[in-house]
C-alpha cells in the first residue's frame, strides 16, 4: 500500500495537495476566518501557528469538513484536494474524512479495545477483506503509530486504559489505519508530557514520508522542529505563509515578528 | 396556646439577637475589630440559645404532661368500664377532651363529664407550668448569653457548633423516619410469617392468593397466601410496559440528542416533559375508559378475545407513562458522552448513524441500562393504572389478554377493603416489604452502573 513512497521521495517533488482560495468561515455572526488563500504541499509538514482564538482550528476543520457538524458554521470559498473541490455537492463528507484523517487536541480513544479502536475505520470503510487482512492493517498502523511494542500483548484491553501519550499515539494509529492522504493534527501534544511529545514529534517526521501533515501548535519550538512550512494566523487572517526557516528567522509581517519574539501571546 | 408560645420564643430570639449584637459593640466601645467574633455572631449565638431553650421547653412540656394525664385518665375510665374494649375507653377520653374544650362529643354522660372536669383542671395547671417554664427558660438563656459577652468570647465558633448539631439533628430525624418505616415493614412481615408458621415457601411459591378467606375463623390459611399470581401479574405488566417504554424512550432520546434540529428539540422536549407531568390517576382512567375498549374492539375484529381489564392495556399505558422518564434520563447520558468521541468517529469518516450506534450508544450503555432499571422499578411500584385497568382477581395466566392482578393492586384492596385494618395489615405489609426489596435492589443496581459510567468520563 505504500509502494510508491520511496520513488516519490527520491524524485523530490512536493506537488500541491490542498489548495484553498478565498476561504471565509462564519460562526453565526462571528467572522472567524477571513479570506484565506494557501497551497499545502504533499509529503510536507505544515504548521499553523498564532495566538489563541485566531482561527487555526477552524481553518483546519474546514479541510476535512468537520465544520459541517457544527450547526452555526458557514463556509465560503473553495478548497481543492488534488484539484477537486471538497465542498462540491457531489463530494460526500464522510468519504472525504476517510481521505483526510484527523487527530485531536485531547486523546479520544473510543471505549473499546485497542484493536477495535484501530480497526474501526477500516471496518466502516470496508478496507479489509478478511480477518487476517484486518489484523495486518491494525499491526501496520500501530507500528507506524510507534506504539506497537507497547500494546502488542494487550490488543484486547481497553484503549482508555493507556497513558495520555499512548492514547494519543493510538489515536494517530487509528487515523492512519483508514489510509488517509492528509493528516490533520490539532495541537496533538498539548495534553502530553515532554517525553510523549518527543515521541509524537518523531512520529510526525516518519509520517511525512507518506502523507501531507498539517499540525496546529502552540509551541513555536515545536513548529520549528517538525515543519517545513509555517502559516501564521492572526485574528482570522493568514498573515504570513512560507518556509519555516524563513518565518522564524526573517518574518516579513510585523505581527508575525511580534508573535515570534513573544510580544503577542 | 402552643402557637402563642412558639411566637413568643421566636420574638424573644430576635430580640436577644439584636440586644447581644448591640452589647457586643458597646463592650468594646465601638472598636469592632477588637472582638474575636463579629457582633452578629454574638447576636446569633444568643438568639440560638433562646430558640433552643424556648422550643425545647415547649415541646417537652407539651408531650410529657399529656402522656401522664392521658394515662391517669385512661386508668380511671378503665376502672369505671372494666368490660369495654380499649378502643371504647379511648373514645370516652377523646369525648371528654372535646367536652372540656367546649366542642361537640359523640355522647354526653356522667363519666364523660367527670373525666372532662378532671382533664380541664390538670391541663389548666400544667398549662401555667408550661408558660412559666418556657418564658423563664427563654429569658434565662438570653440573660446568660448576654452577660457572657466579652471581646475574647468565641461566639462564631460556638454558634457554628450549635448549628452543626441542629443540622445533624435534622439529618437524624430523616434517617430515623426511614429506619422506622423499614423496621415496621420488617416487623409486620415477620409477624405475618409467624401467623403462617414460617411456611415462607407458601407465600413465595404458592399459587392461590386469598389471604382473607380464613378471617372469620380468626386464622390465616397458609394455603391461600401464595403470592405467585401477583408476582407473575406484576412481572407481565412491567415487561409489557418496558417493551413499550424502552424502545420508544431510547429512540426519542437518540433523535432528540443527535438528530433533531434545534427547533424540533425545543418543541419536542417540553412536550415529553408535559407527558411526565400527567398524574398517574389520569393515565389510569385513560387506560380503563379509552384504551381498553379500543383494544377489545380491535381484538374482536381479528378474532382475539381481549378482556376489558387486561395485562396488555395496563402494560401499554404504563409504558406510555414511563416513556418520558426513560427518554429524559437517556437523553442526559447520551448528551454527556463527550463530543470528542463523536468528533473522533466523524473524523474517521463515520456517518452520524454509525457514530451513534458504534461509539455513542456503547459508551452510554451503562447509563441507559440504569435508566431502564429505574423505569422498571417505577413500573413495579406503579399503582393507579393497574388498579383501574389490570383487574383484581388473583389469576395466574401467561395470556396478556386476560385480567391479572399485581402486588400493588392487592395492597390497595387489602387496605381499602372492609376487613379490619389489623387483620389486613399482615399480608399488605408483607407484599409492601417484597416490593420495597425489589425496588431497592433495582435502584441500587442502577446507581452502581451510573457511578461506573461517571468514573469513565469525568
Ligand atoms: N463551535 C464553535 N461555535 C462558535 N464559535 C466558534 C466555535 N469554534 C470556534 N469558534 C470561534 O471561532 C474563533 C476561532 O476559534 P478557533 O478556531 O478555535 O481558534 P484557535 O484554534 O486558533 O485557538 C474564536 O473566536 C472562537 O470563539
Ligand atoms: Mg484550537
Amino acid at each position: 500500500m505504500f509502494d510508491n513512497e520511496k520513488a516519490e521521495r527520491d524524485a523530490g517533488v512536493t506537488e500541491t495537495k490542498i489548495s484553498a482560495k478565498g476561504v471565509q468561515v462564519f460562526y453565526a455572526d462571528n467572522h472567524a476566518i477571513k479570506d484565506v488563500d494557501v497551497d499545502i504541499g504533499d509529503k510536507t509538514v505544515t504548521a499553523f501557528i498564532g495566538p489563541s482564538g485566531c482561527g487555526k482550528s477552524t481553518f483546519l476543520r474546514c479541510l476535512n469538513r468537520m465544520n459541517d457538524t457544527i450547526d452555526v458554521a458557514r463556509i465560503e470559498g473553495q478548497i481543492l484536494l488534488d484539484g477537486e473541490d471538497i465542498y462540491d455537492r457531489r463530494v460526500d463528507p464522510v468519504q472525504l474524512r476517510a481521505k483526510v484523517g484527523m487527530v485531536f487536541q485531547k486523546p479520544n480513544p473510543f471505549p473499546k479495545s485497542i484493536y477495535d479502536n484501530v480497526a474501526y475505520g477500516p471496518r466502516i470503510h470496508g478496507l479489509a477483506k478478511s480477518k487476517a487482512d484486518l489484523d495486518e492493517i491494525v499491526e501496520k498502523s500501530l507500528r507506524r503509530g510507534a506504539i506497537w511494542d507497547e500494546v502488542k500483548d494487550r490488543l484486547q484491553s481497553p484503549g482508555t486504559g493507556l497513558s495520555g501519550g499512548q492514547q494519543q499515539r493510538l489515536c494517530i494509529a487509528r487515523a492512519i489505519a483508514t489510509q488517509p492522504e492528509v493528516l490533520l493534527m490539532d495541537e496533538p501534544c498539548s495534553a502530553l508530557d515532554p517525553i510523549a511529545t518527543d515521541q509524537i514529534e518523531n512520529l510526525i517526521h516518519e509520517l511525512r514520508q507518506s502523507y501531507s501533515v498539517i499540525i496546529v501548535t502552540h509551541s513555536m519550538q515545536q513548529a520549528a522542529r517538525v515543519s517545513q512550512k509555517t502559516a501564521y494566523f492572526h485574528l482570522g487572517n493568514m498573515v504570513e505563509f512560507g518556509d519555516t526557516s524563513d518565518i522564524f528567522t526573517n518574518p516579513i509581517d510585523p505581527r508575525t515578528e511580534s508573535y515570534i519574539s513573544g510580544r503577542i501571546g | 396556646m402552643t402557637t402563642v408560645l412558639f411566637a413568643f420564643v421566636l420574638l424573644a430570639a430576635v430580640a436577644s439577637f439584636v440586644l447581644a449584637r448591640q452589647r457586643a459593640v458597646s463592650v468594646v466601645g465601638g472598636e469592632v475589630s477588637a472582638l474575636h467574633s463579629r457582633p452578629s455572631f454574638h447576636g446569633l449565638y444568643s438568639g440560638l440559645w433562646v430558640l433552643m431553650a424556648g422550643i425545647g421547653a415547649v415541646i417537652l412540656l407539651t408531650i410529657v404532661p399529656n402522656f401522664f394525664i392521658d394515662r391517669a385518665l385512661m386508668g380511671q375510665i378503665a376502672a369505671a368500664l372494666p368490660d369495654d374494649p380499649r378502643i371504647a375507653h379511648q373514645l370516652v377520653l377523646s369525648d371528654a377532651k372535646a367536652l372540656a374544650s367546649g366542642e361537640i362529643a359523640s355522647k354526653t354522660d356522667d363519666l364523660r363529664l367527670e373525666i372532662a372536669a378532671k382533664y380541664s383542671s390538670s391541663a389548666g395547671l400544667w398549662n401555667w407550668v408550661r408558660v412559666i417554664m418556657v418564658v423563664g427558660g427563654a429569658v434565662l438563656a438570653a440573660f446568660m448569653t448576654l452577660g457572657a459577652i466579652s471581646p475574647d468570647r468565641r461566639a462564631r465558633n460556638r454558634s457554628e457548633t450549635i448549628i452543626r448539631f441542629i443540622l445533624a439533628g435534622m439529618a437524624t430525624i430523616a434517617i430515623l423516619t426511614t429506619v422506622g418505616i423499614v423496621m415496621s415493614l420488617i416487623f409486620e412481615t415477620l409477624n405475618f410469617f409467624n401467623k403462617i408458621d414460617w411456611q415462607l415457601q407458601k407465600f413465595l411459591f404458592g399459587t392461590t392468593w386469598s389471604p382473607l378467606s380464613g378471617v372469620h375463623e380468626g386464622k390465616l390459611d397458609a394455603d391461600k397466601v401464595g403470592a405467585i399470581p401477583l408476582f407473575a401479574g406484576t412481572l407481565m405488566i412491567t415487561m409489557i410496559a418496558m417493551l413499550v417504554a424502552v424502545p420508544v424512550g431510547l429512540f426519542a432520546a437518540i433523535f432528540l440528542s443527535d438528530f433533531a434540529s434545534r427547533r424540533v428539540r425545543s418543541v419536542v422536549k417540553p412536550m415529553l416533559e408535559i407527558l411526565a407531568g400527567i398524574p398517574t390517576v389520569v393515565y389510569g382512567f385513560f387506560a380503563a375508559i379509552t384504551v381498553a375498549p379500543f383494544l377489545r374492539g380491535s381484538g374482536e375484529a381479528i378474532g382475539l378475545t381481549v378482556a376489558s381489564e387486561s395485562a396488555l392495556v395496563a402494560g401499554i399505558v404504563m409504558g406510555i407513562m414511563i416513556i418520558p422518564f426513560i427518554s429524559s434520563l437517556s437523553d442526559d447520558v447520551i448528551n454527556s458522552v463527550p463530543q470528542s468521541l463523536r468528533d473522533g468517529a466523524y473524523g474517521l469518516g463515520a456517518t452520524k448513524a454509525e457514530t451513534m450506534r458504534q461509539v455513542v450508544l456503547p459508551a452510554a450503555l451503562p447509563g441507559i441500562v440504569s435508566a431502564a432499571l429505574l423505569g422498571f422499578s417505577r413500573a413495579v411500584g406503579e399503582t393507579m393504572i393497574v388498579v383501574m385497568a389490570a383487574g383484581q382477581g388473583a389469576n395466574l395466566t401467561a395470556n396478556p389478554f386476560e385480567a391479572v392482578t399485581t402486588v400493588t393492586v392487592q395492597i390497595v384492596m387489602l387496605i381499602t377493603g372492609d376487613t379490619e385494618a389489623e387483620t389486613a395489615a399482615g399480608p399488605a405489609f408483607t407484599l409492601g416489604f417484597t416490593l420495597f426489596c425489589v425496588t431497592l435492589l433495582m435502584n441500587f443496581a442502577a446507581q452502581r452502573l451510573v457511578r461506573r459510567y461517571r468514573e469513565l468520563y469525568d
